[in-house]
């Protein structure tokens, strides 16, 4: 069946619905308590792990930078990683431990930066017996970007597993690949090991982005 | 090798999709990357699964706008506008129906202002509309939102720019390689072919996918119009299973 606003292929596939910008008040949608309203029953925010999830715990921040060097203020990533063994956990559930998904955002206040609270994960394994390297997935949303771009955080300090995985190695170059390392920054206090992941959308240092 | 693994969507087609850098969305010049992206010719189980919200719990009225906020219970009322439903499916680009996915929508109250500490139009704030709402798709992959037509308002690009009235959607599908977000506009809306965020968009053809469409036959007597909107994203393409026994 021919869906109203639905546009088909020559083959009679459906094209996807286009992309658009999430706007500079896509907080009110996906950030309440940024926008400044009230929270709902449950909210999908930047705490991935809980005190109770098994892993190191770590906090990440970063910055989203423009092509003028400038900080994005409005911009929400996603977050979507495996857990210390290397699972995704794909049920979301705000009474577990632990939660593959999480979202956060930069905010005025905080100076453009960002920040997840979650734990180190695990390497993934994949079917043919590869590991992936530690890391988080990705998703950057801001005004002025018309399609969400996606990027992969990996550790600086999993040099080994970060030289044998397959995805860090098929970004050609090596100088590139160097944009996707969140670098340790220290201690923040409470035993908790703090990285910083600053995304640069445009020129010197510019994040690898990646299409899947 | 799990199913997931084994998984493969269509590519998403960038040509269809607006390009990064799109000089007359001013906003867009300096936040498209330059480089090319890197293409990930064997996704992994990274990008082939995603987040399932069936566990969310939700309050009775988050897909209800015209009842999920009052600025003060006691006083505010219904929120003023045109009441409507929003209502469409979600497929994929086989038709296939995605059941229990988690869509989100916000949008400005009926003078096109928006409850954002940071907007600042003239319009005034309405004490009965907070402008959020979600909900999961059932089996057949139906979902629904009751709400006010959303106005448009003026931003600063071009000397005299005006938003066409619309409704911003995210949808996640099956895993984080079909996640979209996009904008629902109001067939007939003069503003739509006028406004820089749609003319990003270079086939006339992808900016039709996200005109809602007026739905008389669900629209209900003495009460509210009903747009159509469905949300098509990426066709998830049976698997070979090369490796089989
Ligand atoms: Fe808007």
């Amino acid at each position: 069946m021919q869906q109203p606003n639905a546009q088909p292929m020559a083959d009679g596939v459906l094209r996807e619905t286009a992309s658009q910008t999430a706007g500079p008040y896509v907080h009110i949608g996906l950030a309440l308590d940024i926008a400044g309203l009230p929270p709902r029953e449950q909210e999908i925010w930047n705490r991935l792990a809980g005190d109770q999830a098994e892993g190191e715990r770590i906090e990440v921040i970063g910055r989203v930078i423009d092509g003028n060097g400038d900080t994005v203020r409005d911009a929400l990533l996603e977050a979507w990683q495996a857990d210390a063994s290397g699972e995704y956990q794909p049920r979301f559930d705000s009474d577990a431990p632990f939660n593959s998904f999480g979202r956060t955002a930069a905010t005025v206040e905080n100076d453009g930066e960002w920040q997840f609270l979650t734990i180190k994960p695990g390497a993934v394994t994949l079917g043919n017996g590869r590991q992936m390297a530690p890391h988080i997935n990705l998703t950057v949303f801001a005004r002025g970007i018309n399609i969400h771009l996606n990027t992969r955080l990996y550790f600086e300090d999993e040099s080994e597993a970060n030289a044998g995985c397959p995805v860090f190695n098929a970004i050609e170059s090596p100088t590139r690949r160097q944009t996707l390392l969140a670098r340790r920054e220290s201690d923040s206090g409470d035993g908790v090991e703090r990285y910083r992941f600053d995304i640069r959308l445009q020129g010197e240092g510019e994040t690898v982005f990646f299409d899947f | 090798m799990s199913d997931i693994e084994n998984r493969r969507f269509v590519p998403r087609d960038r040509n269809w999709h607006p390009a990064p850098h799109t000089p007359g969305y001013k906003t867009s010049v300096a936040r498209s990357p330059r480089q090319a992206l890197v293409s990930l010719l064997k996704p992994t189980l990274s990008e082939l699964s995603g987040p399932d919200f069936q566990n969310l719990r939700m309050g009775p009225h988050d897909n209800d706008l015209l009842l999920n906020f009052r600025e003060d219970p006691q006083h505010s009322g219904l929120p003023i506008g045109e009441r409507i439903m929003m209502h469409g499916r979600v497929i994929d680009q086989f038709g296939k129906p995605i059941p229990h996915t988690l869509v989100e929508m916000w949008q400005a109250n009926a003078g096109g202002r928006y409850r954002h500490k940071k907007d600042q139009y003239l319009a005034p704030l309405d004490p009965g509309f907070g402008g959020v709402g979600r909900c999961l798709t059932d089996e057949q992959g139906w979902y629904r939102f009751r709400t006010i037509r959303p106005g448009p308002y003026p931003w600063p690009n071009d000397i005299n720019s005006w938003r066409p009235a619309h409704i911003h959607v995210s949808v996640m599908g099956p895993s984080i390689s079909t996640r979209l977000i996009t904008q629902m506009y109001f067939e007939g809306d003069p503003l739509i072919p006028l406004c820089p965020i749609v003319q990003t968009l270079r086939d006339p053809e992808a900016v039709a996918t996200m005109v809602g469409r007026l739905d008389m036959a669900h629209s209900r007597t003495m009460d509210c119009l009903t747009y159509r909107f469905d949300l098509v994203v990426r066709g998830e393409l049976q698997t070979w299973f090369e490796n089989q026994g």
